[in-house]
Parts: structure tokens; sequence; C-alpha cells
């Protein structure tokens, strides 16, 4: 072992400056738990506009066609559904034409889903990218949901056509307007960030343990059934409607279904969600901040 | 203010005993079960029990512990301005501290402190999507890098220019041909305008176009006082474009100081693999059955301009008539540079069978520095039969040390310096 005698001039030399807050960037092991570098993902905002805008453009130019994929995919789902449940098991639908009330389901819980989906595997699916350069890793999930927005833009609008048509055609609704001009953005915030926050601990836990990768879709798949996406709350008998409300997406689409087609508003278990969602998205956020500084050494 | 920059320190980059500790194997198996351990033991307040501590990286022994530590205690800074050449074996931390500088993964202890932006050339084109075009590229990939929108904007003609792709930059590049994608990329890297540039090997996969746009970047950010870090097994590389550098080796820092005492302690250091080519088969037919390059220093390198000798030992058990050796010296890019023959019919051998020595004296080697393989050839006379041929053997290094002049040696520059004389007299 031999040190050069300049090296030891210099840590004299740095001695002499050492000021924390001349330093630029100050890598070290292990930020503390907390630290979420909020003024990081600040100042790469103008990376998570360009992500939104890349996956949308990508989206356009690679398919034929392009943005009617958002259309048909909801669309038959929802004949599938009507066809299904409500044609042949004949499940209640609360006097609501069958289609709108499957519409008025799959559209929130679709926006959800793709965003948990999506972002359960930041880390494996971006890990050539985040191996080789740094920015705030939370930007690319973050861009996921935001960029999801678009999707959930184009199937709400096919909701809005049938609700309108079917209003006009004199279809018996109870439309809350207030409800949905305050709740409806609400709404989206909540499952922007409940699809965030269950997702990024997701995709944290799979970077070591990737076994769970594969029971995310499963999961998924699971989670809408115990969600009253193609049945009411008020179709279960009571002793069941608490454990389904308990769920934090129960209430977000009943919610919804209640502002556009009429019916109570679970404000309890709305509340309850709000909670949930934040403490979730607080423990992904701090996981998911954790779990960015060794990745790559992992996967 | 004005205090504060007066007394601005040129420390760019401080590096305060940085360790890294990886784990080998498969990292998938066990974990769970490692991790409640680690943490009973944190939480009993004992030392990490699958951090076997002193135990340094060494790739041909196999440890006691599945960790190991890439890099150990490392401490190091650099001026403002200064070009630092870092140097090592494969495995020594290199590439290690630079993922660590680059923020890529954090190191397990210690701390590094930075003054100013960091970009490195080894992010060369991450993130572009093959769907979008060019210029969607540029702003995308600019702004992975770390570049504001506005910041792009202000210097997009300048990198669509440098890229000299502007008829192309509204096209898809999954269009694109290679080179094309990666001078764009490239020119994105370029226009960063970092205070601290690392750069990695990139210098030894890119054309050789490439390689000289990269190192005059390094230049022009250098000029500007700004810092770089450059790793490379390119020794000449280094000690061309370096003036400090420190040597890695198995994850410590083993030598600190003027780029020229640096890599002559490396060289020392080095146990390359034996220069010598065996033959594993038992002969059946006429065959080279060892070759030895005899080189003016110890390691494979050979100080230009010096004597070089190769070594043949070739067997037969029956005799031969009219045998042909010949063999090539191969650059590094696959291109015969040197053939050099001996027929039966100029020297006899062989003539009765057995083992014979031949020794080929080359008295003072020509070629340029860079890296040497061997080829050689062994057959009949034209229309005969060939009896043995093995290329990609005794590699040795060509450097040229000793040699000065004024321009300092550029690597790639030509294959080999001819012997010359000038004559100049005044016409007018």
């Amino acid at each position: 072992m031999r040190i050069d005698s300049e090296i030891q001039v210099n840590q004299v030399g740095f001695t002499e400056t050492r000021t924390p807050e001349k330093w630029d960037l100050i890598i070290e092991p292990e930020a503390q738990w907390w630290n979420i570098h909020l003024r990081d993902i600040w100042s790469y905002r103008d990376l998570l506009w360009l992500f939104v805008w890349r996956d949308f453009v990508s989206v356009y130019k690679q398919t034929v066609l392009g943005p009617l994929w958002f259309f048909i995919q909801p669309l038959l789902t929802t004949l599938v559904f009507t066809a299904i449940f409500s044609g042949v098991a004949n499940m209640p639908t609360d006097g609501v034409p069958a289609m709108l009330f499957y519409l008025a389901g799959t559209t929130p819980w679709n926006y959800f889903s793709t965003c948990l989906n999506k972002t359960s595997n930041v880390f494996i699916a971006n890990s050539a990218v985040f191996g080789k350069v740094y920015f705030p890793r939370l930007i690319v999930p973050l861009s996921i949901v935001t960029s999801n927005m678009v999707q959930f833009g184009i199937q709400f609008l096919l909701f809005m056509g049938f609700f309108v048509y079917y209003l006009a055609k004199g279809t018996l609704l109870h439309p809350n307007w207030v409800g949905i001009a305050i709740l409806t953005p609400l709404l989206l915030m909540l499952m922007a960030g409940l699809g965030l926050g269950m997702g990024i601990i997701i995709s944290s836990l799979t970077t070591k343990y990737r076994d769970l990768s594969f029971l995310v879709g499963f999961g998924v798949q699971l989670m809408m059934y115990a969600t009253p996406v193609i049945y009411s709350i008020s179709s279960l008998p009571p002793k069941y409607r608490m454990i389904i409300l308990v769920n934090p997406m129960s209430s977000l689409i009943e919610t919804f279904r209640s502002i556009y087609l009429g019916g109570p508003i679970p404000w309890f278990y709305l509340n309850i969600s709000l909670v949930t969602t934040s403490v979730l998205l607080l423990i992904g956020v701090l996981i998911f901040n954790r779990i960015e500084k060794s990745f790559v050494d992992v996967v | 203010m004005l205090s504060r920059s007066l007394y601005m320190p040129d420390t760019a980059i401080d590096v305060d005993s940085v360790s890294k500790l990886y784990r080998l194997g498969e990292v998938s198996t066990g974990t769970l079960s490692h991790d409640l351990n680690r943490w009973w033991h944190k939480i009993l307040n004992k030392p990490d029990p699958y951090a076997k501590l002193g135990e340094s990286n060494d790739r041909t022994r196999g440890g006691g512990s599945d960790y190991v530590w890439a890099l150990k205690d490392i401490s190091f800074d650099v001026r403002r301005g200064d070009i630092l050449g870092i140097i090592g074996r494969n495995g020594a931390g290199k590439s290690t501290l630079l993922k660590i500088l680059s923020r890529v993964t954090s190191p397990t202890s210690g701390a590094i402190r930075v003054r100013g932006r960091i970009a490195s050339l080894l992010e060369i084109g991450t993130g572009f999507h093959p769907e979008l075009s060019g210029r969607e590229n540029i702003f995308l990939n600019g702004a992975i890098l770390g570049m504001r929108k506005a910041e792009i904007d202000r210097k997009l003609d300048e990198i669509i220019d440098f890229s000299g792709c502007e008829r192309y930059i509204d096209t898809p590049v999954k269009r694109y041909s290679s080179g094309m994608y990666v001078r764009l990329a490239f020119a994105v890297a370029a226009h960063l305008e970092p205070d601290i540039l690392i750069i990695d090997e990139v210098l030894s996969v890119g054309d050789a176009e490439f390689q000289r746009k990269c190192l005059g970047k390094m230049g022009e950010v250098s000029r500007d006082g700004r810092t770089v870090l450059f790793v490379s097994h390119n020794l000449q590389a280094i000690t061309t474009l370096t003036h400090t550098a420190i040597l890695l080796s198995q994850g410590r820092l083993v030598a600190s100081g003027p780029t020229s005492a640096v890599v002559t302690r490396y060289l020392d250091g080095l146990k390359v693999d034996s220069p010598i080519y065996n033959a594993n088969s038992a002969p059946d037919s006429p065959k080279v059955t060892r070759v030895e390059v005899e080189t003016s220093e110890p390691n494979n390198i050979h100080v230009f301009g010096k004597q070089l000798k190769v070594r043949f030992r070739v067997n037969s058990a029956e005799p031969v008539r009219g045998l042909c050796l010949s063999f090539q010296i191969v650059s590094s890019r696959q291109c015969p540079i040197v053939h050099i023959w001996t027929f039966d019919s100029e020297r006899p051998v062989m003539r009765d069978g057995g083992e014979y020595e031949m020794t080929c004296v080359i008295p003072n080697l020509r070629l340029y520095m860079g890296s040497y393989t061997l080829k050689y050839f062994l057959s009949e006379p034209p229309g005969g039969r060939m009896f043995d041929s093995v290329d990609n053997i005794c590699p040795f290094e060509v450097v040229m040390h000793n040699h000065s002049r004024e321009f300092s040696w550029q690597p790639e520059t030509c294959a080999y310096l001819e012997c010359y004389d000038w004559n100049i007299s005044k016409v007018i």
C-alpha cells in the first residue's frame, strides 16, 4: 500500500474548506427514511412530462388503430359483462341500464388496475436505464400514473356518451351534479394515489423477491371481484357489505357510480379510503426511496 | 457572496473512505431469511453476520463468504480542471467507483462530495425510444441526463448540427444506422456542459472517428477548466491524456500521483497471462507445439523500436518436404500488419522429422503503439496441405515509452512508423 504524498496534501486542503453547504452533491450510503428528495423530483419535472408525452406518442405511432383501442377494450369488456352477469346470471344493476352500470364500474377500475399493473414492475422494466444513469426513480411511476389519465379520459368520454344518451332517452337516473363536479377529480386523484402506492410497494419488493411479480396480475384480477365493479354494494347481504367496503377501491367505485347514476355516497368508507390511500402512498414512497439506491446491485 | 467566491475551493470531487459491499452468487435465493437474520442482528446491535471484514476482492481465489468488498476505503480527491486517470485490472473496482459517482448505486460506507454537475459518457443513448424521431429523442435523452427542457430548446440546433443527422432528424431512430444512432446520442451527451465528465471504456467500442470525437471533447472540456475522470485499459491513452492517476487493485487504492509513476506501478504488478502459446494435443501431423514472444519489457510490454523475438517449436514425427512457416502480427482491430515467413527452399528444415526451434528476430519493431496478437500458418508449398494455423495467440502491447515528440502520441493514428530522413533547403 503506497499512497502518494499528494493525496495527503489534498486532504489537508480539504479540511480547511470543509463547509457542507458548498458541495453541490453528497453521495452517501443510505439516506434517512424520511428523506425523499422532493427537491430532486421537482428539478426533474420536465422529464416527467417528457415521459408522459413519450408514452402517449409511442402508443399512437405503433398501432394502426391507435387510440381506438382505448375505446374497443372497455366496450368489449362491458358488452361481455352485460351479456354474462346481467343477461345470463341475471344480477341486479340497481335499476340502471346494464351497459351504463358496468361502464360506471369498469372505467374507474381500469384506470386503477392499469396504474397498479404498470407501476408494479417499474424497477424490472427500467433496469437498463436505471443501471446507467441517475434521475429520481419516482419520476417513472409518477409518469405512468399521469399518462394513464389520458387513457382514462378517453374511456370516460365513452362513459359520458352513454350517460348523456340515456339521460336524453329519459331513463331514470339521479345524477348528483355537485358531486360530479367536485368528486370526479378527487376520485381520480385517490385512484391514482392508491394505484401508485400499491404499485411502488410491489415493485420495490419484486426487486428482491422476484416471484411476487407473478402474483400481481392474478391479485389484481381477484381484487376486482372484491370491488363492486360488476355488482353494487346494495345488492349484497348487509353482513358482507362491510368486508367489501374495507377494500379502499370499493368506496371509490361506489361513489363514482353514485354521483353519476344516483345512490348514497358512502362518506365514512370514502374517508377510510382516503386514509388508507395516504398511508399506502407514504409507505410506498419511503420503501421505493430506500430500494432505488441499491436495487442495481440486486436486479 | 464575494468572500465565498474568493475562497472558492478548487476541489471538484472529494472521495472520502468509500467502500462498497457486494453479495456474490444467486441473489434471489435465501435473501428473505438472510434479511431477517441481518435485521435481527441489527436489532441486537451486533455486526452484520454476512459481511466478513477484511476479505479482499480477488476473483481468482474463492472467498469464504458470499460477500465481497468491491471497493474498500477509497479516498482521493480531484481538483477542478484536473484530468484524472483511473486504472486497474478487470474487477479492480473501477466500474463500481464510476457507478457510485454517477449515483446509479450507493456506497456501503463513506461519502463522496461533488461540486458541479457530473455527466458520464457511459450513458450514451440511454432511454432512446425507437419509435420516436431523432428530434424527439434529443429531448427525451437530454432530460434523462438532467437537462431542463428550456436548456435543450436552446441547444437544439447546435446538437442537431453536431450530430450530422439533420436530414433524418424527424425520422424514427429505429430507422437509423448504428453509426447515426451513436452520433446523435453522443451529440446530446456532448452538449450537457458538465463540470465533471466521466469517460469509461467507451473509447474502445466506437469507431475511430467516434473515438477521436470523444478524445477531442475531453481535451475541450479540460481546457474550459472542467474536470475529467478517465477510465481506460488503454495505458497509452491514459499516459498521454492525464497527468495524475490512481491505481485500483482488488477494490483498494494502491497508488496515486503522477500518471507515469502510477502506470509503472501498474505494469509491475501485472501478472498477465503468459505470452506463450502451447499446443495442447499430441501432434499426429506436423504441428507448431509452442510459440513465445520475447518482448523488451516484462509482462508482454514491448517498447517501440526495440528488438522483438518470436520463437516457434515445430514438431513432426515424419519427414516433411518443403515446409513453410509464416506468421502475421495482427492489430487489435484484427487487421494483419506484418507478415513474415521462412520456406524450406530458403532455409532447409524438418527434412528428417523431429522437433525444431525456429526463432525470428525483428531487430527494431516499428509497429505503432497498440495491442497485437499473432497468427501463424504451417503448410506445404503452394498447392499442398495446410498443417496447422492458429490465431489470436501471444498477445503483447507496444508502447511509446521513452519516445517523445512535440505532439503527444494519439492512439490509432497509424499502424507503424517508417524510418525516414528529411532534406530541407530554402528555395526562395
